[in-house]
């Protein structure tokens, strides 16, 4: 492991001006590392960061700010890759979240997810030509009680039907 | 002793160990994948489940991981009992979900951890019928192949390349069933250990790639015990062989020289056996400079002539075996006889020799050095000299993480435990260089130094340790004082230095902090290190009196050699081209032995093809005096013989009475013995010829080896009588007994049920122990046993003197882990690894010469032009340079030279071959 503070004198660090990172983020990230003991201790919060200024975490934008956090890309890519809220590839404007865990199986998410599918032309994965809505699947989103459940963006929907559904995803598609 | 039941039956085990490691102790078959003994558990596969008892009535126990099950006194333990077993073979095939099956196209089938495990558990039938995941693979450079696909997640490879090895460029990507080894962008993996990955892996994902462009399974290698020739450091090696070329190389464990792993120069770089640069016949030079190429006996009476008429000179190596090199010095004559060094570093090698002789601190082995708990390195880049000396080092600086360990008493195999516990709380250790070295993440502190001024500190340590109370405020810098504090807080202080730096001065304060340490009452060790796989040996046979390259040129100008010869050794790699041009032509017959074609041999009259390490038995002495036997893997082709046989040849036809009694390798062994005194140990490196196990030779084809009709079934559908050898306890064959021999003799690792290179617990007395036929090799030099305190009676030679005249600079060695080493540099893949040579600059200095990275410096007057890389951590005035490198043969170090820009320099391309990431996938067969 190198990613000791201790050690900061003898790991290179790509002065400031020349990584990717804006003032602005820097100065969230740095805000975040006064709470820690090690630097690396807020790579999530970074990568966050990053994600909310950009919309996704390029490998440039992660190479920043690994040498930001004095630690390896590998080792924070395993961190970026490891949860699936992080988003290494370009995501569209909105991101639907639509659960497929156990709960809203049961109530029938795969019809959703077809639904959607059909109105917006994406799979699961996939973005829309007009970069509006990328379709992910998650599993749970903690409304079980709500089932079916999803997200667009940062709002939850809960008991979702066909009716509701289309309400929804009325002027996206083809017939905006 | 806890006593604990296992199917009934009690077994005394040893405290402090695991419940796997235990019951493999004691020949109990139980599977596992993510333990390992030199890495300890973390649980993390479930397969080596085992039900656990409360106590004798509980008759329904509960599934507990026996790698992380503590053997405590009483305790009940079922193996075989159908829960457990169950459980294991749901646990392989739940491994297997995703793996693809494709073992006949694997480079790892006939030894895989997995295909062991699987037969051991019973699973045959595979339940799922879903897809499988399809992974990329990423190009890893050019010695590691990737197949993530056949991974079964036991994250043995990132515990290994970080945790152990401190690499950064690896980690595990993404979770679930999408899991990932590797890196964040397809490149060379950095770290100078990475291919023991290819035995750490269980499964095919890291493999050999030259084994796999160039296949042959193990069952069909033939193979025996060798040492690695790339460094001073002599690890233990099993070379593999077929169709008389060399398949690869593994760890062939010894617990005191190299334990479990390799690093990359000994794994990768003994390709140059392949070479087709290997002399196959004798040549003899015409007079147009053309060779004419001979039979090995008229090249014998060729050299027989030129022997008998006129003054004979030798010139050894201290790449060579002992016993060649003795006989070189037998023909020659003891005061004709060179060792081969360069000048500069016959003086090194010798002082290294005497202080370490004289010194009453311990020279470590490999375990003692991991068991340092302070260390301080003066001047040495280890991982670029003697690289697995380094990785001992990041083990040595976990001291402190199982001190705090022992304080909650956590057992030393809790390895996620003690990590999370001491995160990046590490043992001190100090490193005073001239620039950065691999090793600076885990120092405590790297000071940058001019060799001058890490004398000086070392001496200022010495003086406070001895002193500590007297010394006056002031006159140790504050560096010093950290230093005398940390070593004198530490039980097993450990101070490293070597001829890396080139510098005398720097090796006898490393002496005096020792005898230091050693007069204040520690056990303190003391590691110098030396550059060449048989340096120690050749300072302890040539002595400190014989005479040097420089002195054989000037009896040479003065006519005083007619017949000069040379031992596998290429003297423009030793001293500046001039003088060995005049060397090479003031004699008027120059025979030289080697094995490939160089610069030396191509000034020859006459050449002599000689074996390699591959081809041919002999003895090395290590750095740490260690004497160490290999044996030939296979037959020499055409003409090629083991230079001790040339040269027993030639003395006898000489009719030389030294020689009379001299009939066989151990012949010479003993001889050489018997005469310096230094060298006496030496019979007792491996048992002699004679040494039968249980009345039969040891193998070095096992029991499977197939084919061997079919090989060469183009020349013959005979199959000749196999090669008797005549000269060890080995035989070419599958006859024989490969089971508790010495440990100096074990030619490969197989057990029933265990192809793969686990088996070795097999062969140990306990898991993770010493071979049950004894470490291989023996100590010559006595550790800490001289007592002697006299250091400074012993005087280092005169360095140049140190004005420091502001427009010149001084040379320093930057050895390179990829390139220094002659031969090894030579090997496919690793030499596409090998940078061009270089002068390393501070930016302060480089700024003075207007160049910057990737510029050409001219170096003194004209003696080499190198390319600049600027390093921030470089001292200034001082300039690094690529030592061992074809190229700076020319460069002293120490030397002070001038530097000036080179005009009409052209700047090399940005992008190097290799870490051109070659597209997805198409990297692997
Ligand atoms: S790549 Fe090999 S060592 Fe690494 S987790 Fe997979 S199987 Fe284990
Ligand atoms: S080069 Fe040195 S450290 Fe590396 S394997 Fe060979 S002997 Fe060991
Ligand atoms: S299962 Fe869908 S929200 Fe929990
Ligand atoms: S070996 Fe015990 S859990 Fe992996």
């Amino acid at each position: 492991m190198l990613t000791g503070d201790c050690m900061s004198e003898l790991i290179p660090v790509v002065s400031d001006g020349e990584t990717a990172l804006s003032a602005a983020e820097i100065a969230l990230i740095d805000a975040e590392i006064a709470h820690v003991p090690y630097r690396s201790a807020v790579a999530i919060d970074a990568l966050k960061i990053v994600q909310a200024q950009r919309g996704w975490v390029s490998d440039e934008s992660l190479r920043a700010i690994a040498r930001h956090l004095r630690m390896s890309a590998a080792e924070l890519d395993g961190v970026a890759t490891f949860y699936n809220l992080i988003f290494r590839r370009p995501v569209g404007e909105q991101v639907i979240l639509l659960c497929n865990s156990i709960s809203c199986w049961i109530k029938g998410c795969d019809t959703l997810q077809a639904q959607i599918s059909e109105r917006l032309g994406i799979g699961l994965g996939e973005t829309t030509a007009d970069n509006r809505y990328t379709l992910l699947p998650v599993t749970c989103l903690g409304a079980c009680d709500k089932a079916p459940v999803l997200m667009v963006g940062e709002e939850l929907h809960e008991d979702v039907s066909a009716q509701s559904l289309r309400e929804l995803l009325a002027g996206s598609g083809d017939d905006r | 002793m806890p006593t604990i039941t296992i199917d009934g039956v009690a077994y005394e085990v040893e405290a402090g160990r695991n419940l796997l490691e235990s019951c493999l102790s004691l020949g109990l078959d139980l599977p596992y994948f993510c333990w390992h003994p030199a890495m300890g558990s973390i649980g993390a596969c479930r397969q080596c489940a085992v039900v656990q008892y409360q106590n004798a009535e509980d008759n329904r126990g509960r599934i507990v991981m026996g790698c992380m099950t503590p053997v405590t006194d009483g305790a009940i333990f079922s193996l075989s009992g159908d829960k457990a077993r169950h459980f294991r073979e749901a646990i392989v095939e739940s491994l297997m979900l995703n793996h693809p099956h494709d073992c006949p196209v694997c480079a790892e089938g006939g030894e895989c951890h997995l295909q062991d495990m699987t037969v051991m558990v019973g699973h045959r039938d595979r339940h799922y019928r879903g897809r499988k995941n399809t992974h990329r693979n990423q190009y890893l450079g050019p010695l590691i192949n990737h197949e993530m696909n056949r991974c079964i997640t036991c994250y043995r490879c990132t515990r290994y390349y970080r945790d152990y090895a401190g690499g950064t460029d690896l980690a595990a990507m993404a979770a679930h069933d999408h899991i990932y080894f590797g890196r964040h962008q397809e490149g060379v993996l950095q770290s100078e250990f990475a291919g023991n990955l290819v035995e750490v892996c269980p499964t095919g994902v890291f493999t050999d790639k030259s084994l796999v462009h160039d296949y042959t399974r193990k069952w069909d290698l033939q193979s025996a015990p060798s040492v690695c020739t790339a460094c001073a450091v002599g690890c233990n090696t099993i070379p593999g062989e077929r169709y008389g070329r060399l398949k690869r190389v593994h760890n062939r464990f010894n617990a005191e020289v190299n334990g479990y792993f390799l690093c990359d120069r000994g794994r990768f770089g003994a390709g140059f056996v392949n070479s087709d640069r290997a002399l196959e016949f004798p040549g003899l030079r015409e007079a147009d400079g053309r060779y004419r190429a001979l039979d090995h006996h008229d090249a014998l009476h060729r050299m027989m002539d030129s022997c008998a008429a006129g003054k004979v000179a030798g010139i050894g190596s201290p790449r060579a075996s002992v016993e060649a090199n003795y006989l070189l010095r037998l023909l020659a004559g003891t005061d004709n006889f060179a060792p081969g060094f360069s000048d500069a570093e016959q003086d090194l090698v010798n002082l290294a020799l005497r202080l370490q002789q004289q010194s009453a601190a311990v020279t470590p082995d490999i375990r003692t050095i991991e068991s340092a708990d302070a260390v301080l390195v003066l001047g040495e880049d280890v991982t670029n000299t003697a690289p697995r000396i380094a990785l001992a080092l990041r083990q040595s600086v976990r001291n402190k993480a199982y001190e705090m360990a022992a304080g909650l008493r956590l057992e030393t195999w809790q390895d996620a435990a003690i990590r999370n516990l001491a995160q990046q709380q590490r043992s001190p250790l100090f490193i005073a260089a001239v620039a950065d070295t691999p090793l600076d993440d885990v120092a405590t502190r790297r000071l940058s130094l001019a060799p001058e001024g890490i004398a000086a500190l070392g001496q200022a340590v010495a003086a406070g340790i001895s002193g500590a109370a007297s010394a006056t405020p002031g006159s140790t810098s504050g560096e010093a004082v950290d230093i005398v504090a940390a070593l004198a807080r530490a039980s097993r202080p450990l101070v490293i230095a070597g001829t890396g730096c080139g510098s005398a001065a720097v090796l006898q304060a490393a002496a005096e902090v020792a005898n230091a340490l050693c007069s204040s009452g520690r056990q303190a060790m003391l590691c110098l290190c030396v550059p060449e796989a048989n340096s120690l040996g050749q300072a302890m046979l040539a002595g400190p009196k014989a005479p040097n390259l420089g002195a054989l040129e000037e009896r040479a100008r003065a006519g005083e050699i007619d017949t000069l010869v040379v031992l596998e050794n290429d003297l423009y790699r030793r001293g500046n081209s001039a003088g060995i041009d005049a060397l090479l032509a003031e004699c008027r017959n120059v025979i030289v032995l080697d094995g490939l074609d160089n610069a030396t041999t191509s000034a020859a009259t006459l050449v002599l093809p000689a074996a390699n390490f591959a081809e041919s038995e002999g003895t090395l002495v290590s750095l740490e005096g260690r004497a160490q036997r290999y044996y030939p893997l296979f037959q020499p082709r055409e003409e090629r013989r083991p230079s001790w046989v040339w040269l027993l040849a030639c003395m006898k036809e000489l009719e030389r009475p030294d020689v009379h009694s001299l009939h066989h390798f151990d012949d010479i062994t003993r001889a050489c013995a018997a005469d310096i005194p230094a060298l006496a140990g030496i019979t007792a490196a491996a048992p002699d010829l004679h040494y039968l196990n249980l009345g039969v030779k040891i193998p070095r084809q096992p029991s499977r080896y197939s084919g061997r009709t079919a090989m060469r079934a183009n020349i013959s559908v005979h199959e000749p009588k196999q090669r008797e050898d005549e000269e060890t306890p080995l035989a070419f064959t599958m006859e024989g007994l490969n089971r508790s021999q010495p440990g100096a003799l074990l030619p490969w690792v197989w057990s029933p049920g265990w192809n793969s290179n686990q088996s070795l617990h097999k062969f140990q007395t306990h898991a993770g122990g010493p071979l049950k036929g004894g470490t291989a090799g023996v100590r010559l030099l006595h550790p800490g046993a001289a007592g002697g305190h006299r250091i400074s009676d012993i005087t280092a030679p005169a360095t140049a003197a140190a004005s420091a005249a502001p427009d010149l600079w001084q040379l320093v060695p930057r050895p390179r882990i990829f390139g220094s080493d002659e031969l090894s540099a030579l090997s496919p893949g690793l030499a596409e690894l090998v940078v061009p040579g270089f002068i390393e600059l501070s930016p302060a200095d480089a700024g003075r010469l207007g160049v910057a990275t990737g510029d050409g410096v001219d170096v003194g007057d004209g003696i080499a032009t190198l390319e600049v890389r600027v390093n921030a951590t470089m001292t200034t005035g001082c300039a690094g340079y690529s030592a061992g490198f074809a190229g700076s043969g020319n460069l002293a170090p120490l030397a002070r030279v001038t530097l000036q820009r080179a005009a009409n320099w052209q700047r090399r391309p940005q992008l190097i071959g290799s870490d051109r990431g070659n597209g997805s996938g198409s990297s692997h067969v």
